[in-house]
């Protein structure tokens, strides 16, 4: 990619997207037929999602991926007949190889290490459900092109082939969109050829005259005679890659005799009859029979429909109804998106100042200009819903990820678990989904780990064998919930008690409610886990997960009942380009808080400052006693701590779960702020993460309230000089 | 910038700060705003005034006065940020006010003499007369701190 000199290189990075792509269709289809899909269809969604590795990886010669798709393909090619049926045991191995496969390919895509001991392993118990016969199959090169995968046209195969040859009419039209594809009729007839013995003629009924003809337009059909001892299905094997880009009918089992050929006498041979695509059309004519001769249109046997006449005129006639609409997708790069989602930034800003000086202006409401700036408001709110909609993807990307984390960790626990998805098509930002994925594996580890009952016990209990794990996703009031659930036993919270007094995180006369008992588990060294299994409980604990997600700016909250279960929700914003904040006022600047930090305002009354010890101040909070800040003194903005009777207070929880109160001045809103970098190439203010523009053009420093109260201790000493300093200047 | 050559034409923007006549190579200049209000930045040094908004994005914007060592004047309507570029970066420049643009060639340029004890020199890359008043070039690689090198 980095090389763009060599298109190889190009190449290559699409096919590797491809993969990406053709996995999830692959995990999709095998938890299709996990569920018990008996939808023919499904299981040649996954034949051809390794088919088509299988093809890609022998164009690059990525000889480990080649192998062992290959043979991964032959084990389900075997299910696709009928001839195995997978169970249970064979679909988790179905599954083992599909993930192992996307290691191939990450292997592949990285050069880095393949584990060649793993393929073995998984190849040769995939051969062992095909049976002695076929193991020692080799790996034949390139034979992807035209290997067939039935289409399930409506049909009737009823009737069994008999072993002699019978006779098959089959009508092929193409259309417009097969050229386009890069297929070739020729390769096709001539595949047909190749089963048996072969009539080929071709029908020009609707070609126009020179002067109508589209050149772009496909007018002729062709009828193949095919005697044969193949079966149906082999035959439309060959149309396979064409399905849904040309009109297919075959008609079997009729006898020779049925078949009037009143058409050209003598039938050309294939070669001959096989005119080049539509673009060739003139030569066609030339040295064909006339537009006009069309007699032989109309020998299709009985049973056979005639084509549809809208079909016949464009190549956009109808489809075949299984040819499921294809979304059409453009990949772009990121950092195109980055740089709209800036401008649009810029946009609301701008709208902002915009409406702000109308408003001083003096204008009526009712005005023309009153009313454009409402309709520009309207739109920039859209352009803005639109812009992140870009970013925003599905996640079921990140889900199917985690049903691979359930897979791995339930084996190595031995406990039987299914992962249940709700919601996969909730579109979260891009970003967030990447940065999602680690706490999502801890949680989904501790579930499967800690959450579930070993299945023992669960059947003492008289629940199911299986434990659940649910993974859900969905929107509420502009924010992305994602839940993990268990139906485990719930959150122990004697245990969880007993151990966080033991670890001297709580004193052990506190009395706790449940609820702050659960949140005991994300406080930094707790881990219940007994032993140290290998699986979760590396000493990263739920403060870790607890921690990340804070960055993205989200919480998370535990719900847990005894014996039924634990789910832990996350809850996100849309985006990391905007940020909930609570504009306060500091020393006459204006300052953003994260919403998410601030629990609550308090009013200081008379008696509620103490002093610690000098420069040191708590103020009493339901009983306790928070370290009281002064935001403006902290950031240098004055040197007078202000703390009398009156002052506003925010009382904000920080990401260890420690509370701090800011002695702030006022507070002027809660609102939505577009976050913009700071340019920190020379300076980098401690205790400020970003900034946003104001409604006036003003800038507004956006805190990070952690860094700025931890900052404290090595700032103290500067903050003084800087203090007299000011005093000097004013 | 001018190539070596003799009568290279340069064009010069001058500005006066602190009572000072003084200069910037027209090429590293993008832009001039009137003043606006200076978000201020915690703990910053004392010559960097803070931050504005220069069309969506944040620009730092330095007290030149002070950065050069000398009397800071109070701030009033016609002080001026010229915003230059150097690298990738974009700084403002806060001035008392801009004067002139003035074309001269390289031959009316002469290095500064000497004068190592006095810090402000070392920004100064040459002095040029223009109406008998001596006008001094900055350079601006020394004027803006690169990365790291002021982070106090």
């Amino acid at each position: 990619m980095s090389d763009q000199n060599d298109p190889m290189a190009e190449i290559r990075a699409s096919f590797f997207i491809e993969c990406e792509e053709l996995m999830e269709a692959l995990q999709d289809g095998l938890q299709e037929l996990e569920d018990g899909s008996e939808d023919p269809e499904t299981i040649n969604v996954v034949f051809r999602a390794v088919h088509s590795i299988k093809g890609g990886a022998g164009a690059f010669g990525l000889e480990a991926l080649v192998r062992f798709a290959h043979r991964y393909e032959t084990v389900l090619d075997e299910v696709r007949n009928g001839s195995l049926h997978p169970d249970s045991d064979a679909m988790k191995l179905f599954f083992l190889a599909a993930d192992h496969l996307s290691d191939l390919i990450r292997g592949c895509r990285d050069e880095s290490e393949i584990d060649e001991a793993t393929s073995d392993e998984l190849l040769t118990r995939l051969d062992a459900l095909l049976g002695e016969d076929s193991v020692s199959e080799e790996v034949e090169p390139e034979t992807f092109e035209v290997q067939g995968v039935s289409l399930d046209l409506d049909l009737d195969l009823g009737e069994e082939p008999d072993d002699s040859a019978t006779v098959y009419t089959v009508r092929f039209k193409p259309e417009q969109d097969l050229f386009a594809t890069g297929n070739e009729p020729s390769m096709l007839l001539r595949n047909l050829c190749d089963l048996g013995e072969a009539t080929v003629r071709c029908n020009f009924a609707d070609l126009p005259s020179l002067q109508d003809l589209a050149p772009e337009t496909p007018y002729v059909e062709w009828i193949v005679e095919l005697k044969t001892e193949a079966a149906e299905p082999e035959i439309r094997d060959i149309f396979e890659f064409v399905d849904g880009l040309c009109e297919l009918e075959i008609i079997g089992g009729a006898a020779p005799a049925t078949l009037d050929t009143s058409g050209p006498a003598e039938a050309p041979s294939a070669e001959e009859a096989l005119p080049p695509p539509a673009t060739g059309t003139a030569d066609l004519i030339s040295d064909d029979a006339a537009p006009a001769e069309s007699t032989s249109a109309k020998v299709v046997p009985m049973g056979a429909k005639p084509a549809p006449p809208e079909a016949s005129k464009d190549g956009e006639g109808e489809r075949k109804a299984n040819t499921t609409a294809a979304k059409s997708v453009v990949r772009v790069d990121l950092e195109r998106i980055e740089r709209l989602v800036n401008l649009v930034g810029e946009l609301v800003i701008n709208q902002a100042m915009l409406s702000q000086s109308l408003d001083e202006a003096g204008l009526s409401p009712h005005s023309d200009a009153m009313n454009g700036l409402e309709e520009f408001q309207r739109l920039t709110r859209d352009i803005q819903d639109s812009v992140m909609m870009i970013r925003a993807q599905p996640v079921k990307s990140l889900f199917q990820r985690m049903s691979r984390i359930v897979r791995e960790s339930s084996a190595a626990v031995e406990k039987e678990v299914r992962l249940v998805t709700i919601g996969e098509a909730t579109e979260v930002d891009k970003t967030v989904i990447e940065r999602l994925a680690d706490p999502l594996t801890h949680m989904i580890r501790n579930a499967v780990d800690h959450g579930l009952e070993a299945t023992e016990k669960r059947q003492e209990l008289g629940k199911p064998r299986a434990g659940t794990v649910t993974l859900t996703a969905a929107h509420r009031s502009g924010r992305v919930i994602i839940e993990v659930a268990d139906d485990g036993g719930g959150i122990n919270r004697k245990r969880v008690h007993e151990i966080a007094v033991t670890k001297g995180l709580v004193p052990a006369e506190a009395q706790l409610s449940d609820g702050e008992i659960d949140n005991l588990l994300f406080l930094p060294g707790f881990s219940t886990a007994k032993q140290v299994s290998n699986l979760s409980g590396r000493g990263v604990g739920m403060d870790v997960v607890k921690t990340s997600i804070q960055s993205l700016g989200g919480r998370i909250t535990i719900n847990s009942e005894p014996g039924k279960g634990t789910t832990f929700s996350i809850s996100l914003p849309l985006t990391l380009a905007v940020l909930d904040g609570m504009v306060v006022n500091v020393a006459n600047e204006t300052l953003v808080l994260p919403l998410n930090v601030v629990v609550e305002t308090l009013s200081l009354g008379k008696d509620d400052v103490q002093m610690l010890r000098p420069g040191h101040y708590v103020v009493r909070w339901r009983g306790g006693f928070v370290p009281l800040y002064d935001l403006g003194v902290m950031l240098g903005y004055r040197h007078h701590r202000q703390t009398d009777p009156g002052s506003i207070v925010l009382l904000i929880v920080l990401e260890d779960g420690s509370r701090a109160a800011l002695v702030i001045d006022g507070i002027q809103d809660q609102r939505q702020v577009v976050i913009k970098g700071l340019d920190d190439s020379f300076y980098r203010a401690p205790g400020i993460a970003a900034a946003t523009i104001l409604g006036d053009g003003q800038i507004a420093l956006i805190l990070d309230p952690a860094d700025v109260i931890s900052g404290m201790g090595h700032i103290r000493g500067t903050d003084l000089m800087l203090s007299e300093r000011k005093i000097a200047n004013e | 910038m001018s190539e070596q050559g003799q009568n290279k034409d340069l064009e010069l923007l001058t500005f006066r700060v602190a009572d000072q006549e003084y200069s910037l190579d027209i090429m590293s200049v993008r832009e001039i705003r009137g003043w606006t209000r200076t978000t201020p930045m915690p703990h910053a040094p004392d010559y960097m005034r803070g931050v504005i908004n220069l069309r969506g994005t944040v620009l730092p914007v330095m007290d030149l006065a002070r950065r050069l060592n000398l009397p800071s004047q109070e701030t009033n309507e016609r002080n001026v940020i010229i915003v230059v570029k150097l690298g990738g970066t974009l700084t403002g420049l806060l001035v008392d006010a801009v004067s002139d643009i003035v074309a001269i060639t390289e031959d009316d340029l002469q290095p500064p003499p000497d004068i190592s004890s006095d810090p402000q020199m070392s920004v100064v890359r040459s002095l040029t007369v223009i109406d008998d008043q001596m006008i001094r070039v900055l350079d601006l690689a020394a004027v803006v701190p690169v990365s790291s090198e002021e982070a106090a």
